[in-house]
């Protein structure tokens, strides 16, 4: 079965409802409560993590949530972490790069369940940590986010 | 495993020190074990493909660790430094246990 745009909006219209049946709207979006810190406590091993320096090349407005463009980069990164802090999931997907890599950059597409902002955390060859964030705008299969 | 089809895109030369780009894709539903079947109602497992690697000659260039929230039909586009003529390998690791391969020699230029 494939995961269609109307499955997919289906899933978000009942999160929806379900939150307003509850009379807590939102509860279901809660911003960063998807367990995003502790992901990026888990990759960093609580490092102090620097903000900047780590490019994310998103759309501004995605139409479908089902799958955005995404691109990262960071110099001298060995490795780069993406999370979806709006996500039911924080986790996307982690790149490491190796010396035969070329830029230290890569791109996929991914999902996003709602507007939200794409995190992406870089860990360098230095071992220190630096990241970014970029808001993200999603309407179809956004729940008109 | 219907219709998996991995498919990458490389030059066919290079010249040792240049920096090309690597274009992958793989069909695959990348079920996300989060969908429930609209008929039982019973949730879909999750069946992706959770782990992407790149090696050149054996020698690691690239990798992926995957989640649920990498869109269907994986794609992944990534650059290396051509050390001179080789054989790069990829390697897609689903849920299943199943390892899709394929192979791209790459010669100097």
């Amino acid at each position: 079965m494939e995961w269609t745009r109307r499955d997919f909006g289906a899933l978000c219209a009942g999160a929806v409802a379900t939150a307003a049946l509850v009379g807590r709207p939102g509860f279901a979006f809660a911003a960063d409560d998807n367990g995003t810190q502790a992901a990026i406590d888990a990759f960093t091993g609580g490092a102090p993590v620097a903000e900047g320096g780590v490019d994310i090349g998103a759309p501004e407005i995605a139409e479908n949530g089902n799958t955005v463009p995404i691109e990262v980069g960071a110099e001298n990164a060995a490795a780069i972490m993406i999370l979806a802090s709006g996500n039911p999931n924080p986790g996307v997907v982690t790149f490491e790069f190796t010396p035969l890599s070329g830029a230290r950059s890569a791109s996929t597409r991914i999902r996003l369940a709602k507007t939200q902002d794409v995190i992406a955390v870089a860990r360098l060859e230095d071992g220190s940590f630096a990241m970014a964030r970029r808001p993200v705008k999603v309407t179809i299969g956004g729940c008109g986010g | 495993m219907s219709n998996v089809k991995p498919r990458v895109k490389v030059p066919k030369s290079a010249a040792a020190g240049e920096v090309i780009t690597i274009k992958t894709l793989i069909s695959h539903p990348m079920e996300s074990g989060q969908r429930k079947d609209s008929k039982t109602g019973e949730v879909i497992p999750r069946k992706i493909i959770n782990t992407f690697t790149a090696t050149f000659e054996g020698e690691p260039v690239f990798k992926a660790k995957i989640e649920p929230a990498v869109a269907a039909n994986p794609y992944i586009e990534f650059s290396m430094k051509v050390p001179g003529p080789g054989t790069l390998r990829f390697e897609w690791l689903d849920d299943d246990g199943t390892i899709y391969d394929l192979e791209k020699s790459i010669a100097a230029a």
